[in-house]
């Protein structure tokens, strides 16, 4: 029991996809302008992430080891087509939006990250728990920078407005960066510093320590004593 | 028709950049530009794969995949392109394992420079994400060579310069907590930035 709350809960701070392990963060950039897109986005690697999980774990011995990867990608190119089917079935504005960022889950890194280190490993249900972790750690970071880049930067939320902005008569003048791409690579950069100021044991090692800068006199009195 | 071309290749390279405006292929754009020389190899190994898979699917996608596409074969009324995603992936799965075996047989100086890339191109975005652009835009056979070669192009040049600086930020003292990964996205973020002032060009 212990084992599977790890592997769901573990993934989402202490070893998060994105901001540890670097993985995924291309789709994670380009769509968290609106907060709408990002749960349609979110939703559907939660999907493709625990279902690839748990399929390859189920017929995980019986994958010829040579071939592992095609078969991994098909498994998940298969299930990102039956997302993509369904929202253009369901939420074709949203599709539309998404462009070819659903299409893209397939290279999401995550997705064959777990199938190759967790799922050809371990158990069904714990595969299925893994990916459905990691897939919130990644939707944690997603939903954090669509909240910050939709309330700050066009004043609303999920369309709705929340902070009055000049445009509408308010007091809220709107912060364009923030709608511009760049702003994610600043936004997750900060996030990462906020992480890691709060799990410390997470600090990359330096590759160079610089020596101390120290005063004339204080070099005297070093090579003195 | 070559200005057309030629317009299409700055456009991919610098208005349209693979990594600073679409994030494309982020995951090893970030994890394999500490050095100047490993970000090269893998950026002439991108060039190479993106030049070739692009026009391979054009070609896969207009005569087996579209709406019509198979009238060839006198089924003219089967549209197939939502197997799209499956196809184009196999497609590049396919061509980076014989460009493998092909370099290590026949030039083996490129294979020695190229070799550990190719297996992690796979599954790199930008290539994928090409194939899909080029859906999106429907190029034509000629558009999809210039536009895979200039998509290429504009995904190392980016790798590069950001390995250019990331080999000078090591020195650099960064606060504990934004050391390595949260200072390289920052960089990408104001490189990203710079690149936006190349979207007003219009050939």
């Amino acid at each position: 029991m212990a084992a599977s709350k790890d592997a769901l809960v573990d993934p989402i701070f202490n070893n998060n996809p994105i901001a540890l392990q670097v993985l995924g963060i291309c789709s994670a950039l380009a769509i968290t302008i609106s907060m709408a897109q990002t749960l349609v986005m979110c939703a559907a690697v939660i999907f493709v992430l625990g279902m690839s999980s748990l399929i390859i774990s189920a017929i995980r011995h019986w994958i010829p080891i040579n071939i592992r990867i095609i078969v991994q990608m098909i498994i998940i190119s298969s299930l990102v087509i039956v997302v993509d089917q369904f929202l253009k079935a369901f939420a074709y504005e949203i599709s539309k939006s998404l462009s070819v960022f659903v299409g893209l889950i397939i290279t999401n890194c995550i997705v064959l990250g777990r199938a190759e280190a967790f799922a050809m490993q371990n158990p069904p249900w714990l595969s299925f728990l893994d990916g459905i972790g990691n897939a919130l750690g990644y939707s944690v970071i997603l939903i954090l920078v669509a909240f910050i880049r939709e309330v700050f930067g066009a004043g609303t939320l999920l369309g709705y407005p929340v902070l009055a902005t000049v445009g509408d008569g308010g007091w809220y003048q709107t912060n364009g960066l923030l709608l511009l791409s760049p702003s994610a690579f600043f936004i997750i950069g900060l996030l990462i510093w906020v992480l890691r100021a709060w799990k410390p044991a997470q600090v990359e090692r330096p590759e160079y320590t610089i020596a101390p800068n120290l005063q004339y006199s204080e070099h005297y009195q070093h090579s003195k004593s | 028709m070559l200005e057309a071309y030629l317009g299409l290749f700055i456009k991919a390279v610098f208005v349209e950049n693979m990594a600073l405006t679409f994030f494309l292929g982020m995951c090893t754009f970030i994890a394999i530009s500490k050095r100047v020389e490993t970000a090269l190899g893998l950026g002439i190994a991108v060039i190479f794969v993106l030049g070739i898979t692009v026009p391979v699917n054009n070609l896969i996608y207009n005569f087996l995949l579209r709406e019509g596409a198979l009238s060839w074969a006198g089924l003219s009324s089967v549209d197939l392109s939502f197997l799209g995603y499956l196809s184009y992936i196999g497609v590049i799965a396919a061509i980076v394992q014989i460009l493998e075996m092909f370099l290590d047989r026949y030039v083996p100086a490129l294979y020695n420079v190229l070799g550990v890339f190719l297996p992690l191109i796979t599954v790199n975005c930008a290539i994928l994400g090409a194939a899909l652009f080029m859906v999106e835009r429907d190029y034509t056979f000629g558009e999809s060579v210039v536009f895979g070669l200039g998509a290429g192009t504009g995904w190392a040049l980016a790798i590069v310069a950001l390995a250019g600086v990331r080999e000078k930020l090591k020195y650099s003292d960064v606060p504990d907590g934004l050391r390595g990964l949260g200072i390289t996205f920052i960089t990408v973020g104001l490189m990203s930035l710079c690149f936006m002032a190349f979207g007003g060009i219009d050939i």
